[in-house]
């Protein structure tokens, strides 16, 4: 049976929800994931934590394809090269060096701008493919996930996070597990999606950092609501705080210990404790309400 | 010849910095005149990536024709070995002690880099 | 001078509250929080303010709107989609995309385009109840590089040598990345701190590789062990297999929560996780 969330494929082309967090820990990946299985519908999920992808961990999905995410990075000549250094001057990474010879490339701090190839004097630098990573596509029950993992030894998360989002369809809803923090990778991630839900925990610790991915989303111009993780483990904080930012709580998850053991031991929420099956299923109507309700 | 020696502090009783990119200073000794020169590394020591290439930029510019220092990682030993630079790789001790190894031939060149780049 | 770096690879799995009570118990050190991404330290040890420095690193460009011609050929070479036309038929850049590359600068006809370095973030000097502390404050949408970490590391070594101490704790942030390397390269011992779940295990071997690949001494405690008995024996055996010895083990105690509202480290109160990190700093100090 399909929930009525208010979407309607093709009708909007609505809906890209990013699932963040001012910090590690709280449970963004529990959430998208269980989110996802809580929905009868299809949905598209993305893990952009590259550095650490693991909502595959707590899916068991079956593999259904791989592709190879490439940067450009330069290449020179060396018989059209004449030793003039421009491009070593002009770059603002190291990655291209020169001493009074023929340049280096380190391809790992390559930011892929183009920059030496456009002004080398002599025409000497072409741009080839580089391997940053890998995109694999899984399917599991009503969930398409795919999976952004940057190689080891790389250090640019942005441009395999722009790949990985060109798998976003036209329509239809998906889920994107953001990483952690409020640093570019999660910038990139954010970009273009229409709502942006926070997860938390009712401590201190867990206030300051919300505060901070709101500054975040706020300076992006994003609407975004917040979920309180294990309510009861500290006090209520986080909710006054949101009441006073006007700021929508989409839901209030109970600190369980049955929940931590069953995460502990990599198993789905919804699927081994009772009763939550149906408080995720719930957060897609107060999203849709929040974003209807023309959340600021 | 000029040799470049990473160093913890600013005299020959310094203790060797193990560090390249990062090293705190570099001695650059003229081994003909026995002269020594202080480099702060300052620069690398801030560098948001790429420190080991820039160090061994800096070192090209010196002039030297090896450097002496604890462990170097591959964009450093690709880059000075571009530049032409003699690596010596494993140092420990203080700057004079290895010094005098160097003069007496008892330093061996590295082949390639020690440790592994910075991004595991 | 010595330097405990307490890191866990994964986020929340209790690093800070931890570091803080390691800043309580030790007779004289000064403290560094390194997780300049989410700072939390200051939150239980209250910090009262002696300097503070803006931050500058990389690069960001930004259009003179008067020397702009409008032939859009900036945007055109951007490959970050950092260099959108306005209505009036000019051109602005977000500096949420924009990665300091300098092509646009390089290539603009109209010599049109600054080229200015960039403000990231904040760094402070300060004093607790217990001793000096350095930490900062990165900027939102910043690039979360090694450098603002250096930074601290450095102002940390000075407040010790100024002072005459000889313990530094840093606050590591999480992962494995720029960040983390530059919080623990030439440091004197790393502590990991992880907790029993399969995503706390996974990111403990890989840092604890990266501690070995630094050849810096490695130590683990895993957190709320009780979670998943067996689960924290099989990590500590993977530990020492990795060449790190076990320096405790602190149970799942919500008296954790509690001393964080409070604004207390953990072992300014009375509890049974308090007595656990009492033994771990123990340990550690005996082998520092």
């Amino acid at each position: 049976m399909l929930r009525d969330t208010g979407y309607k494929p093709g009708e909007d082309r609505f809906m890209k929800i990013a699932i963040a967090s001012g910090k590690g820990g709280t449970g963004k990946t529990t959430l998208s994931v269980n989110i996802a299985q809580a929905l009868d519908s299809p949905v598209v999920l993305l893990d952009c934590d590259v550095e650490e992808p693991n909502s595959r961990l707590f899916l068991d999905p079956k593999l259904i394809g791989e592709e190879v995410v490439n940067t450009l990075i330069p290449k020179v000549d060396p018989d059209k090269c004449n030793g003039c250094g421009a491009c070593g001057r002009f770059c603002q990474f190291n990655a291209i060096v020169t001493f009074g010879t023929k340049p280096l490339v380190f391809s790992e701090m390559c930011h892929g701008c183009g920059g030496c190839a456009r002004l080398c004097p002599q025409g000497a630098i072409t741009e080839v493919e580089n391997r940053i990573g890998l995109i694999s596509e899984f399917s599991s029950g009503n969930i398409r996930l795919f999976q952004g993992c940057i190689d080891v030894g790389v250090a640019m998360a942005p441009p395999l996070i722009r790949a990985l989002k060109q798998k976003i369809p036209e329509d239809g809803l998906v889920i994107l597990d953001a990483p952690p923090g409020t640093t570019c990778p999660v910038v990139a991630t954010l970009g273009e999606v229409d709502y942006v839900v926070l997860v938390t925990e009712p401590t201190p610790f867990g206030l300051n950092d919300l505060t901070l991915a709101v500054d975040m989303v706020r300076e992006l111009g994003l609407p975004f609501g917040v979920i309180v993780n294990r309510v009861g483990v500290g006090d209520d904080r986080v909710q006054r705080y949101c009441e006073r930012e006007n700021i929508s709580v989409l839901l209030e998850i109970p600190n369980d210990r049955a929940v931590a053991e069953a995460y502990s031991r990599g198993e789905s929420i919804v699927e081994s404790v009772p009763g939550y099956k149906e408080l995720f299923a719930g957060i897609m109507d107060s999203i849709m309400a929040d974003y209807k309700g023309g959340h600021k | 010849m000029k040799i470049i020696l990473t160093s913890t502090g600013r005299t020959l009783e310094s203790e060797i910095d193990s560090r390249f990119g990062r090293a705190a200073m570099f001695i650059l000794f003229d081994t003909e005149s026995g002269d020594f020169e202080v480099i702060d590394n300052k620069q690398n020591l801030d560098a948001a990536q790429g420190a080991g290439i820039q160090a061994a930029q800096n070192v090209f510019n010196t002039g030297a024709k090896a450097v002496i220092t604890g462990h170097c990682g591959p964009k450093a030993f690709a880059a000075l070995s571009a530049a032409g630079i003699i690596v010596y790789c494993n140092a420990t001790g203080t700057v004079q002690s290895m010094l005098e190894q160097y003069k007496n031939g008892d330093l061996k060149e590295s082949q390639g880099a020690d440790v592994e780049g910075h991004w595991v | 001078m010595k330097e405990l770096v307490v890191i866990s690879g994964k986020g929340g799995t209790g690093k800070t509250s931890v570091t803080a009570s390691f800043a309580v118990l030790a007779e004289s050190a000064i403290v560094a929080d390194c997780d300049v991404d989410a700072a939390d330290l200051h939150l239980v040890l209250e910090p009262e303010e002696v300097k503070r420095e803006e931050f500058y690193s990389g690069k960001l460009a930004s259009i003179d709107n008067d020397a702009c011609s409008g032939c859009g050929l900036c945007a055109e070479y951007c490959r970050f989609e950092a260099i959108k036309e306005t209505p009036q038929g000019r051109y602005v850049i977000d500096p949420n995309n924009c990665e300091g590359c300098g092509v646009c600068v390089q290539f603009c006809p109209s010599q049109a385009i600054r080229f200015e370095n960039r403000l990231c973030g904040e760094w402070m000097l300060s004093k607790t109840r217990r001793g000096d502390m350095a930490h900062a404050k990165l900027g939102v949408a910043a690039e979360n590089s090694g450098k603002l970490v250096s930074t601290v590391r450095k102002n940390a070594q000075k407040l010790a040598t100024e002072n005459g101490v000889s313990l530094i704790i840093i606050d590591g942030p999480p992962g494995i990345g720029c960040p983390v390397i530059a919080s623990l390269t030439g440091a004197s011992k790393v502590l990991v701190v992880t907790e029993p779940t399969v995503s706390g295990a996974h990111d403990m071997k890989r840092v604890l590789k990266l501690a070995r690949h630094f050849e810096i001494s490695a130590a683990v405690c895993v957190n709320k062990w009780d979670l998943n008995a067996d689960m924290t024996a099989a990590i500590e055996q993977t530990a020492q297999e990795l060449g790190a010895t076990l320096a405790g083990r602190v149970r799942y105690d919500t008296s954790v929560t509690k001393a964080q509202i409070q604004r207390k480290a953990v072992v300014e109160t009375e509890s049974p996780a308090a007595e656990d990190i009492r033994i771990l700093w123990k340990n550690i100090v005996a082998d520092i």
